[in-house]
């Protein structure tokens, strides 16, 4: 078990530079989730941490140890692929076993036959025998040690491949993409075993996603990541409601954030569409901005407020989205809302309906014109907002 | 871990990562050298150094057991261009390459067209054209020698039968070549039949129900429409293998006729075959070779192209 | 022709009619050897068509191919030689193959280039300068001879590199990061996955090889040496006119392995030597 620590990580393939200089600490025992848009460069610093890709700059280091040159095998992590690569012509146990073979036996011992006659070897068969069992045992496929990957489903390959990474007692545990190949329904189920594996393990995991739900549902902390930088390191909690970048904003949350223009006053007053937010940003007086609203801190409201029509209406049964066309904004703004037990939140508004929006200021965030958050504080004199509470950073 | 302590560090092995790095990097060019070494030094061993000794050999006047060789320029060419039996050797080459390649064509898309067309039968037919493909040439040749041979082979006593005249055929200057052709094409068809099978197996079923809609009632009207052009692509690079594998001629001809009666199945590598191995002049043998070597090579780049093209439909 | 459309009764009659006919052609070859190989020497010389022998000569003349030549002999150089190509062949063409296929290193694009420069040469243009260098080498007359011109097949390179990038990067990887070695990720990780295409390209170099001709007639001449199809053609030289019936049960012995494993393995067979025509 150990910590992870990444300082100015380059990559560059031919002229595209894929990782700008990524720094990056991560905890012993720590679940962190390096999540972006495919080609953003996760995958190749999760290749760079497990020796398969050679960095151009920058160092990394592995509990204490500095592991420049050193080998894939010899770093001892284990890796679980996207696709699983399992090797076709082995059984389930002889997959597993694998890393094992390779390491506590020779050359001379690995033969068949007369592998089993050497010294020693017989005793470390054994052994191996009783990991590739116990790690069956945890994942649950016992009774399928004997068969060849062919013959499993995708669930199961995929414990398959947590075995294979499971018995070499790693230092970390990478995992690349690992429940993209599996349908929507088992993967949800995966998430909470990895997490559940996690707690177990208390192993430090670093899961590459392009998936913010999985993202947030299984980790400590969120690292996001856009061509080739990190934006934001943070809890998932924070990285949705504290976004660092409009980028990360934008990235995180389903449906995604509504981003309305904003005008800061020369004493820092923030308006939104000329009304009145009750929030006072500290940084950037005097200049235009974009708020960001996610779709639950907006809400209908029979008093003053934005006024526009909703033009559309999403309903997933536990929760339902309006868009709602403002005048003067680009894109609809996105609600969201409680159905209603008795469906009547449906009748009127698919029908062109009139709505006025109101919005909760203390889940407001603002960016400057390069993206980057401004922090707020409430205003001082509260009129229109009694709930306002103290500013976060 | 405290900022001060990295940048000590940083300050003190900044170099150090980079050379590491660079290490495993030499590690696995390494492997990569050392997996493809065998193969890069027996391909300029038996390949590349030898299609190089014959071209500088055909520039001389070598001969097998020779003190020295003397360099003689394009000599051997021209003696080639001078020679009757070179000349000879060269058209009866290209006039078995025109005989073979629309009678193995030919047949082959015949017989596939024809196995496709219907259910019964299909893998039998088929096993049966491809049989003559793999069986060894030499031990068919003999059999066909003896299917025609003149006073009791086979094929005399099925024309005496039907009241013909039979011939002498691998005897017979006007006959024997065409004859070679017959056995070159019984060999290659069922080779080009596979191929076309593939290619009939790969035309989407739906073409030929929209051609259907379309009032395209006969099996005749189907093909042009649909199959022909649907196999554009494979039947010209059977025609162009066919013709590769044509001009490769040999076995048939050093077993049967040994290039005769009168030089009329002389074909190019068989004169390559007496001059290099039987007389032992090599720098002669060579420039056959290299003559050989430029209608093979053109007819490669040929299929190359047409490769290449198929690739870009997709 | 009507691809979808079952053939009436008519068609179908007149495909086996035209089918028929070429089945024949291609087959009578093979069964007036069979033929011959079983009839008396009385039988052979008639001149009137007796398509099956009065008089069961099969075991004399079978008997007698395997007597009067080292038949056997033949047999076992064929297997030796075929057998040591492919192999080496193999261990030749697979690490080459991997290595162009999944690693990344300078020189690759020339090495491959040089790849197909050379599978444009035609295995008869290098004969002369090869007996000459066997020659110098004293190597002519011996197994040597026949077996190391084809140790390098480029043509195997290009097929197994082809079949090896369809091979997921990730299994390589997680091979690396299990702790095998280059060298041992081509033979314990390429290699079991390339079975299907090894196996079809084995048969084609067993095919290529057994009924090889052009290179075994140069390179020997000693008859211990003998492959088949050399050992058929002496046969023929020494007993023609005279013995067609031994003749013909020892040419349908030397054609027998073939014919008797595209039996078994058909669909191999022919992808196998269909391979050289469509890559």
């Amino acid at each position: 078990m150990a910590g992870i620590e990444l300082e100015g990580i380059r990559k560059s393939f031919g002229p595209t530079a894929v990782l700008k200089g990524v720094s990056l600490a991560i905890a012993d025992g720590e679940f962190l989730s390096l999540v972006g848009p495919s080609g953003c460069g996760k995958s190749t610093l999760l290749r760079i941490i497990a020796g398969l890709e050679v960095q151009d700059a920058g160092r990394i280091r592995i509990g204490s140890r500095a592991v420049e040159g050193i080998a894939a095998s010899a770093r001892n992590l284990a890796m679980v692929f996207q696709s699983y690569a399992l090797y076709p012509h082995l059984t389930v146990a002889e997959n597993i076993a694998v890393p094992l073979r390779m390491r506590r036996l020779s050359g001379l011992q690995r033969l068949p036959l007369v592998g089993g006659l050497l010294p020693g070897s017989r005793r470390e068969r054994a052994a191996i025998d009783a990991a590739v069992r116990s790690a069956a045992e945890i994942l649950d496929i016992g009774h399928l040690l004997q068969r060849k990957p062919a013959q499993l489903s995708g669930g199961q390959r995929q414990r398959v491949a947590v075995g294979r990474a499971l018995v070499r007692e790693p230092e970390a545990f990478l995992l690349d993409e690992p429940l993209s190949n599996l349908d929507a329904k088992l993967r949800v189920h995966m998430r909470s075993e990895i997490a559940g594996l996690h707690r177990r393990l208390a192993t430090t995991f670093v899961y590459v996603t392009h998936d913010q739900a999985e993202a947030m549902t299984m980790s400590d902390r969120i690292a996001v990541m856009l061509d080739g930088e990190l934006l934001q390191v943070a809890t998932p909690h924070e990285v949705y409601h504290r976004p660092a970048d409009r980028r990360v904003a934008e990235f995180i949350g389903s449906p995604k954030i509504n981003l309305l223009p904003a005008a800061i006053g020369g004493d820092g007053a923030v308006t939104l569409l000329g009304l009145p937010t009750g929030r006072v940003a500290l940084e950037g007086q005097g200049q235009a901005a974009l708020a960001g609203l996610r779709p639950e801190a907006l809400h209908e409201t029979r008093g003053r407020g934005l006024a526009g029509r909703v033009v559309h209406l999403e309903n997933l049964g536990s929760e339902i989205f309006l868009h709602v066309a403002v005048e003067g904004l680009e894109a609809p703004l996105v609600v969201r809302r409680e159905p209603e037990p008795d469906g009547s939140h449906a009748a009127p508004r698919l029908a062109d309906g009139p709505v006025t929006l109101d919005f909760d200021a203390r889940r407001l965030v603002l960016f400057d014109r390069q993206g980057r958050a401004l922090p707020l504080r409430a205003a001082p004199r509260q009129d229109a907002r009694p709930r306002a509470e103290a500013a976060h950073g | 871990m405290a900022e001060a302590s990295l940048a000590a560090r940083s300050g003190a092995r900044a170099e150090a990562p980079r050379a590491l790095a660079a290490a495993l990097r030499r590690r696995q060019a390494l492997a990569a050298w050392s997996l493809t070494g065998p193969a890069l030094l027996l391909m300029a061993l038996l390949l590349i150094g030898p299609v190089a000794a014959v071209a500088l050999l055909s520039l001389t006047d070598y001969q097998l057991g020779a003190r020295s060789l003397a360099f003689v320029g394009l000599d051997n060419y021209a003696d080639l261009a001078g020679d009757r039996v070179f000349w000879t050797s060269l058209t009866n080459t290209l006039l078995y390459v025109a005989l073979v390649v629309p009678g193995a064509v030919g047949l082959g898309l015949g017989v596939a067209l024809l196995i496709e067309a219907g259910g019964s039968l299909k893998s039998l037919y088929r096993a049966v054209f491809f049989v003559p493909v793999m069986a060894t040439l030499i031990a068919m040749a003999i059999s066909w020698e003896f299917m025609l041979q003149p006073s009791f082979g086979l094929v005399n006593l099925c024309l005496r039968a039907l009241g013909l005249p039979g011939h002498n055929w691998l005897q017979e200057p006007d006959l024997a070549l065409p004859v070679l052709a017959v056995i070159g094409i019984w060999q290659l068809f069922g080779f080009n039949m596979v191929l076309f099978l593939a290619g009939l197996v790969s035309i989407p079923r739906q073409l030929y129900e929209a051609a259907a809609m379309d009032g395209a009632r006969s099996a005749w009207s189907r093909f042009r429409l649909v199959t022909l052009p649907m196999l554009g692509p494979v039947l010209l690079f059977v025609l162009v293998i066919s013709a590769i594998r044509s001009f490769q001629v040999f076995d048939t001809v050093q077993v049967l006729t040994k290039g005769g009666p009168a030089k009329a199945t002389e074909v190019l590598l068989y004169s390559m075959y007496a001059e290099g191995f039987e007389f032992f002049r090599s720098g002669y043998a060579s420039a056959i070779t290299v003559v050989f070597l430029v209608f093979v090579l053109i007819l490669t780049l040929v299929k190359a192209r047409i490769l290449e093209r198929r690739v870009h439909y997709g | 022709m009507s691809a979808g459309r079952p053939l009436s009764r008519r068609g179908a009659v007149l495909r086996h009619l035209a089918l028929a006919p070429i089945a024949l052609f291609a087959l009578a070859p093979f069964l007036w050897m069979l033929l011959t190989s079983i009839k008396p020497p009385e039988e052979i010389f008639l001149d009137t068509i007796r398509l099956w022998p009065q008089h069961f000569y099969g075991l004399e003349n079978y008997a007698a191919a395997f007597t009067k030549a080292p038949l056997g002999r033949f047999l076992l150089n064929g297997a030796v030689v075929t057998a040591s190509i492919f192999l080496l062949q193999a261990a030749v063409a697979l690490p080459a193959a991997y290595a162009l296929a999944k690693l990344r290193f300078r020189g690759r694009e020339t090495v491959f280039a040089l790849v197909l420069l050379c599978l444009l040469i035609p295995p008869q243009a290098v004969a002369v300068p090869l007996f000459l260098l066997f020659f110098q080498l004293g190597i002519l007359n011996s197994y040597a001879a026949l077996i190391v011109p084809f140790t390098i097949s480029v043509f195997g390179i290009f097929l197994m590199r082809q079949f090896f990038r369809t091979v997921p990067d990730d299994l390589v990887d997680a091979a690396r990061i299990d702790g095998i070695s280059e060298f041992g990720i081509v033979w314990r990780v390429m290699l079991p996955t390339a079975l299907p295409a090894l196996t079809a390209f084995g048969i084609f170099s067993v095919v290529a090889h057994w009924n090889d001709y052009f290179w075994p007639l140069i390179a020997v001449n000693a008859e211990h040496l003998y492959t088949p199809p050399l050992g058929v053609v002496a046969f023929r030289n020494e007993e023609a006119g005279t013995s067609y019936g031994p003749l013909m049960a020892a040419a349908a012995i030397i054609i027998l392995p073939l014919v008797l494993l595209f039996l078994f393995a058909q669909r191999r067979f022919i992808e196998g030597i269909t391979f050289t025509g469509m890559k």
